[in-house]
């Protein structure tokens, strides 16, 4: 097994604990960096900075798609490529395709939204370097880890580790990179 | 000290005993005893009386219900009662009722998601299973009822040799899209409230095929705030899109109603009677299903007489919108003067053939339902199991006075006819009740059937800024 390393662990006990901790990465200056946690922990986001996630967007774009599509595919169908008469009506107007659009535009949003959500996780991978370390096991338990990454450029084995235990963190352990 | 005197001071701003809420969960000891207390049931061993509902469940699901399913498929709808002028019989009021049960689970789920209701957590997942499998057993009517199952295709846009398409100014075409997308909106957001509890289920797992399952189903979540954030995002704006649904499937069901000029049909409060009614008709199904299964999984402390109090408590609502409707419709059908629509509804209590249902549809969704405005019943777990059930028979009575009760004696006395169901429509009604409690109890069984990542995050442990979430002692630090 390879000796490169990925990235620094440590572990704290509470949702405050991992907030603070969080905090204190971040103004030490460090940028590849990520918390496990759990469920998601208010604040977290504002922490680390994500800003708002894309996933609406790609819910949007989505619905819209299916939207315009459905309409356009009722225009096609039942306005110029067979026209259909029923009822004297006209062949194509915006309450008769509404409906079936509408509907298509939630089917739409809701797979964007899943894609998008997968999508921008990168998921799904059949592995991470953090399977490899047991106690990781405990974080869809009940305990909040933070991982700061070896790629991140202020990362050094030795600051870094005496920075995670200086902010209270327990168990720091270096987690080792698969590939 | 300023700490201690802001405590005092919150003390005595704190509501009386009597009217705070109450937990999400009762006698709570932490995270990771939730946790265990969670993924207990599906990680134990099968109990006696899982199987002892399970194996007639899957009777019906397997003998019963491909028996009827074929037999009428080979020979035609004439196996069933349908014949004219009654053309919609059981199909299509087995139909609606299921999309009705449905509606209650995805209202659970995702309104009260969006309206910050924290107790949901602990029986939406209950209520979207319950969607799912509902919707599934609704959609089967539809596609069989057409006669020629092998011509379903016909109903979406193909191209074809013959050149044709979809009537698209139909409402009943708009139920294709409407049952479909149900279905598939409802599982997706099914399936990914679960991923998070996969990848639970899958760190606690002890042998190498649990493993490996829950391994491919978590699809590797790691719980990175990076990923919370985006599915965060993705979960509201599943929960926006399904709560329109709600309000959008059982309409459109009515539409195909309305737009008819059958009298007992041509109304315009059709949309919104179907939508509360599906709700109405849920809400008893989830008291039928919470009831038992919370006592037999050991989840009393998680699925409270507060959360079952609440369900009884919406049930009430829906069911007074529901006679509200009922009493506008024999108005409506008064004030108009149509000897037609004063025929059809005198007859719903009146008519000799199916008064008794109709006499049932006053009797259980008027009547029963006004037992739940007393705390002794909403508390008295029995009464409670039995309004659920007793609701569901209403419903459904509801369903059969609307679709056979205005069909069978229209606008000629020579197109008068009566309705029977036969032996292969309560067969299949037999069969879809069947798969819907084996695919149930499958899902109780073998996946997380309460969501413990948003049930860990309902507690004040999950809260950075309570002091269960640890937030004082960091006070402290400071």
């Amino acid at each position: 097994m390879s000796e490169k390393i990925y990235g620094l662990m440590a572990e704290f006990d509470s949702p405050a604990a991992i907030l603070h901790a969080a905090e204190k990465i971040r103004d030490a200056g460090y940028r590849r960096w990520d918390a496990f946690t759990p469920f998601p922990i208010h604040g977290m986001d504002k922490v680390m900075k994500l800003g708002n996630s894309l996933v609406g967007w790609v819910a949007l774009a989505g619905g819209a798609f299916m939207f315009a599509n459905v309409a356009g595919l009722i225009w096609f169908t039942n306005a110029f490529d067979y026209p259909l008469i029923v009822g004297g009506k006209p062949m194509f107007s915006a309450p008769m395709t509404f409906v079936p659009s509408y509907i298509m535009l939630i089917m739409g949003g809701a797979v964007g939204a899943l894609i998008g959500m997968l999508g921008l996780n990168q998921l799904p991978r059949l592995h991470h370097p953090l399977f490899a370390k047991k106690r990781f096991e405990l974080v869809s338990r009940d305990k909040f880890i933070i991982v700061i990454g070896a790629l991140d450029e202020k990362f050094c084995p030795v600051e870094t580790r005496k920075l995670l235990e200086s902010i209270g963190g327990a168990h720091v352990d270096i987690v080792e990179d698969v590939d | 000290m300023a700490d201690s005197l802001n405590i005092e001071e919150l003390k005595r701003l704190a509501p009386p005993a009597e009217l705070r809420r109450a937990p999400v969960v009762e006698g709570n000891q932490g995270l990771g005893w939730l946790t265990d207390k969670l993924s207990a049931f599906a990680e134990a061993k099968t109990p006696v009386w899982w199987w002892i509902f399970f194996i007639p469940a899957a009777f019906a699901a397997t003998v019963i219900f491909p028996t009827c399913l074929f037999y009428q498929v080979f020979t035609g709808v004439g196996v069933w009662g349908n014949n004219h002028p009654v053309m919609w019989g059981l199909d299509i009021v087995n139909f609606i009722w299921w999309v009705g049960v449905a509606h209650a689970g995805t209202l659970i789920s995702a309104l009260l998601f969006l309206t910050k209701q924290h107790w949901r957590t602990t029986i939406g997942r209950m209520a979207e299973a319950m969607t799912v499998f509902s919707v599934m057993m609704a959609g089967l009517y539809p596609a069989i009822h057409v006669g020629r199952a092998w011509f379903d295709w016909f109903m979406f846009p193909v191209p074809n040799s013959n050149g044709n398409w979809p009537q698209f100014k139909s409402p009943l075409m708009w139920d294709v899209f409407a049952v479909n997308t149900y279905l598939v909106v409802s599982s997706l957001f099914w399936f990914m409230g679960m991923i998070p509890d996969f990848g639970a289920l899958r760190d606690r797992s002890t042998t190498r095929i649990r493993k490996t399952i829950f391994s491919f189903l978590a699809m590797g979540w790691t719980g990175s705030a990076r990923q919370w954030h985006n599915y965060e995002k993705a979960y509201v704006v599943l929960c926006g899109l399904c709560t329109l649904l709600v309000f959008t499937v059982s309409s459109i069901v009515g539409l195909d109603f309305c737009t008819a000029q059958i009298a007992g049909w041509h109304a315009t409060i059709f949309p919104l009677y179907f939508v509360i009614g599906a709700v109405f008709c849920g809400f008893g199904m989830m008291l039928v299903l919470l009831i038992p299964l919370r006592k037999w999984c050991g989840l009393e402390n998680i699925i409270t007489r507060s959360h079952i109090d609440k369900v009884a408590k919406l049930a009430l609502v829906s069911g007074l919108i529901i006679d509200y409707i009922y009493l506008m419709e024999f108005f409506i059908a008064w004030y108009s003067g149509d000897p037609y629509e004063r025929w059809v509804f005198g007859h719903r209590l009146f008519g000799h053939t199916y008064m008794v249902l109709g006499w049932m549809l006053i009797g259980i969704n008027v009547c029963v339902t006004q037992l739940l405005w007393f705390k002794k019943i909403r508390s008295n777990l029995l009464a409670l199991f039995i309004i659920g059930v007793l609701i569901n028979i209403g419903m459904w009575s509801e369903r059969f006075v609307i679709v056979v009760g205005s069909l069978y004696q229209d606008f000629l006395p020579a197109n008068w006819g009566k309705y029977m169901p036969t032996i292969w429509d309560i067969g299949l009604y037999i069969g879809t009740l069947g798969t819907f409690f084996m695919l149930y109890l499958l899902f109780v069984k073998f996946l997380p059937m309460i969501a413990i990542s948003e049930v860990k995050g309902a507690m004040p442990e999950a809260d950075p800024h309570h002091p269960l979430g640890g937030a004082k002692k960091e006070a402290g630090h400071e």
